[in-house]
């Protein structure tokens, strides 16, 4: 009986013992691979920083209205959130590399998706970035059209337009994230429906004077000499 | 000898190629028209687009201008239209110079052809010109005279314009109008003080539609200047001006009278103001070492002699002015922040919040506010053209100040005040060589 007891104990501890020394090269190639995509991520996050700072991405992110919203947020500049992201994206991808040269049951499926979902995950980040450069040209644009035809309300019509957009951006990412897409289209359709209504009646009803008073200016022709003769002359 | 013959062996096939590029540029009908011209000492280019009502008079006062003055001269219209649906091109081509010769009793030498070319279904300002100017070339013309259907045209501006070219030497011939009171106010508070703080001569009209210049300043032009869609689109006038200072070209100004005044409308600020401020912040760039090194100006020979008349003023809305310079301040802040210092955005909120019938707007503030924005311009803080249009409104500013402040003034004690104001570009250049960096 102890002999039977002493010879399972001993075959189980040669088996943990067996087990372990097919794992530990492993556990070595791991932690290898995730020295090597520190490294690497380093390297990369260097790299990417010195391009974007050669390309003045600061800049163009600030035009775009980026940097406002990374400083509201307390986040770094875009340069260094950019570069950043991109060395824990690296880095997590080489552990996870690791990970699956462990050969852990499901592990490789996983890492899979992971290595799937990056690309996906840098298009959306694409198509905010350009997104929110669009709604703050495209707005500013509104903005100094409206101003210089003595329109109005032109900051409420910018702000307008930027949300329009921005709402359009942000589905679009989240369709491309594939996060609750058809929750986010059905929203998307429904909150850009109520708010082209609410501009048809609000324009309809409440700006009856206003539109009457377009309608006047664009086409009423008898009333142009009048309004013309005390117009600024430039050149 | 061998070297000198090599030489001009190299600069005559440079100058054939460039002919041959801009042969291609022009149309297979231009060039055989052009061809049947022949060469020629003077060319007048007339770019139309839709000018019926004005075309038989401009057409007649030139014909008239060239029997008159350059009888012995050999001598070419060339209309450049823009794709007229009212028939402006025909209306040239079917003026005949005989109409004149029968009526004036003017013995010309010689015939005056017209050729007529259209570039396009829409005025294209720097398509037009250039296509002057290689037509030019290609004639070998000694002086080339553009005029605008839109002015005033008198037999009168041919002599003007061509004599100190043709017979002085001069490279580039601008003129000098008598104006109006309040008209050309964007010439005289932002165009002519600034060109003229940047570029040390006293230039009264840097943007001018009619105008002459030599053939070796066209031709120079045409082959240094890098032409691209946005060229052809944009207007040339003050970058030929530029050119021709910067070139160090023989310039004078020439009198040509009275400028008739064009009604327009408030939302034809922003296109002017591409057209003429935009095309000069856009030269400051390639141009900066040969400006950021000039003090002060010099004045320009001019030729002619003003006529000394007083002229009805224009009727300006001053308060509507006042109005949407007190509305773009307040409206647009979020893009001044991108452009101005600020210290210059606080005094701008200040005296658009204070005395709300009449904001004061300072020559000062208004030079420095200039500046900051040719600085941006320059650094592209946002769009460009962005910054061009938010000018606007602070314009619309400066001149209600400037309205006030002449509103009894005579032409010379205006005149006086627009000579304050370019003195104070002059004084705080420095102000826009350190935003510069």
């Amino acid at each position: 009986m102890r002999e039977i007891i002493v010879s399972e104990l001993t075959g189980a501890i040669q088996e943990l013992a067996r087990d372990f020394a097919r794992f530990l090269p492993r556990l070595i190639v791991l932690v290898i691979i995730a020295l090597a995509g520190l490294l690497i991520a380093w390297l990369l996050k260097y790299i990417v920083r010195s391009v974007l700072r050669l390309i003045k991405f600061d800049k163009l992110s600030e035009n775009a209205g980026a940097s406002q919203l990374l400083a509201k947020a307390a986040l770094p500049s875009s340069t260094e959130l950019v570069s950043r992201l991109v060395f824990w994206l690296a880095w997590l991808g080489f552990i996870l590399l690791g990970v699956s040269a462990l050969g852990i049951l499901g592990m490789d499926e996983q890492v899979a998706r992971f290595f799937y979902f990056l690309p996906r995950l840098f298009v959306a980040l694409f198509i905010v970035f350009f997104g929110l450069l669009a709604a703050s040209f495209f707005s500013r644009a509104a903005l100094l059209a409206a101003v210089n035809a003595n329109y109005p309300s032109a900051r409420l019509l910018s702000a307008s337009i930027r949300v329009v957009i921005m709402v359009f951006v942000f589905s679009m990412a989240t369709e491309e994230l594939g996060i609750a897409e058809q929750t986010v289209l059905l929203a998307f359709g429904i909150a850009f429906g109520a708010i082209m209504l609410g501009l048809a009646i609000a324009f309809g009803i409440g700006g009856q004077e206003l539109a009457r008073r377009f309608l006047e200016k664009r086409f009423a022709h008898e009333n142009r000499g009048e309004e013309n003769e005390d117009e600024l002359s430039t050149l | 000898m061998p070297e000198e013959i090599a030489v001009a062996d190299r600069s005559t096939t440079v100058r054939a190629e460039i002919k041959l590029t801009e042969e291609s540029f022009l149309s297979d009908d231009c060039v055989r028209q052009l061809m049947g011209v022949g060469e020629i000492d003077i060319l007048i280019g007339l770019p139309t687009h839709n000018n019926a009502k004005t075309i038989a008079s401009s057409v007649a006062a030139i014909q008239d201008g060239i029997l008159r003055w350059f009888p012995r001269e050999r001598a070419a219209i060339l209309n450049v239209d823009g794709g007229s649906r009212d028939g402006t091109p025909d209306l040239i081509l079917n003026a005949a110079i005989d109409d004149i010769r029968g009526r004036k009793f003017r013995n010309a030498l010689r015939t005056l052809p017209s050729v007529s070319t259209k570039y396009g279904n829409s005025a294209e300002r720097g398509t037009a010109f250039r296509t002057i100017l290689a037509a030019a070339d290609l004639l070998s013309a000694k002086a080339c005279v553009v005029l605008s259907p839109e002015s005033n045209i008198t037999p009168e501006w041919l002599p003007a314009l061509l004599s100190p070219i043709y017979r002085e030497n001069f490279d580039l011939v601008l003129p000098s109008y008598i104006r109006q009171k309040f008209d050309g106010l964007l010439v005289s508070n932002l165009l002519y003080p600034l060109a003229r703080a940047l570029y040390g001569l006293r230039i009264h009209e840097p943007y001018a539609t009619d105008f002459s210049f030599s053939g070796r300043l066209g031709s120079q032009f045409l082959t240094q200047n890098t032409w691209n869609s946005d060229i052809d689109r944009a207007a040339f006038e003050v970058r030929f001006s530029t050119a021709a200072i910067t070139g160090a070209y023989k310039i004078c100004q020439s009198s040509l009278g009275v400028k008739p005044h064009v009604e327009r409308k408030s939302a034809d600020l922003v296109p002017v103001l591409r057209q003429t401020i935009g095309e000069l912040f856009c030269v400051m760039d390639p141009t900066f070492a040969w400006w950021s090194g000039k003090n002060g100006s010099e004045p320009i020979p001019v030729s002619g002699v003003a006529p000394q008349v007083e002229l009805e003023p224009v009727r300006i809305n001053r308060k509507r002015l006042g109005k949407m310079f007190q509305t773009g301040v307040a409206e647009l802040q979020s893009v001044f922040q991108a452009i101005l210092s600020p210290n210059t955005m606080a005094e701008l909120q200040h005296i658009a919040q204070t005395n709300e019938d009449d904001p004061f707007y300072p020559s000062e503030l208004w030079v420095k506010t200039v500046y900051e924005f040719a600085a941006a311009y320059h650094k592209s803080v946002i769009n460009r053209d962005h910054i061009v249009q938010a000018l606007a409104p602070l314009f619309r500013g400066r001149v209600q100040t400037f309205l006030l402040e002449n509103k009894n003034s005579s032409s010379a004690e205006m005149e006086n005040n627009v000579e304050n104001l370019c003195l104070e570009f002059e004084r705080l250049k420095p102000y826009l060589l350190e935003m510069w960096k």
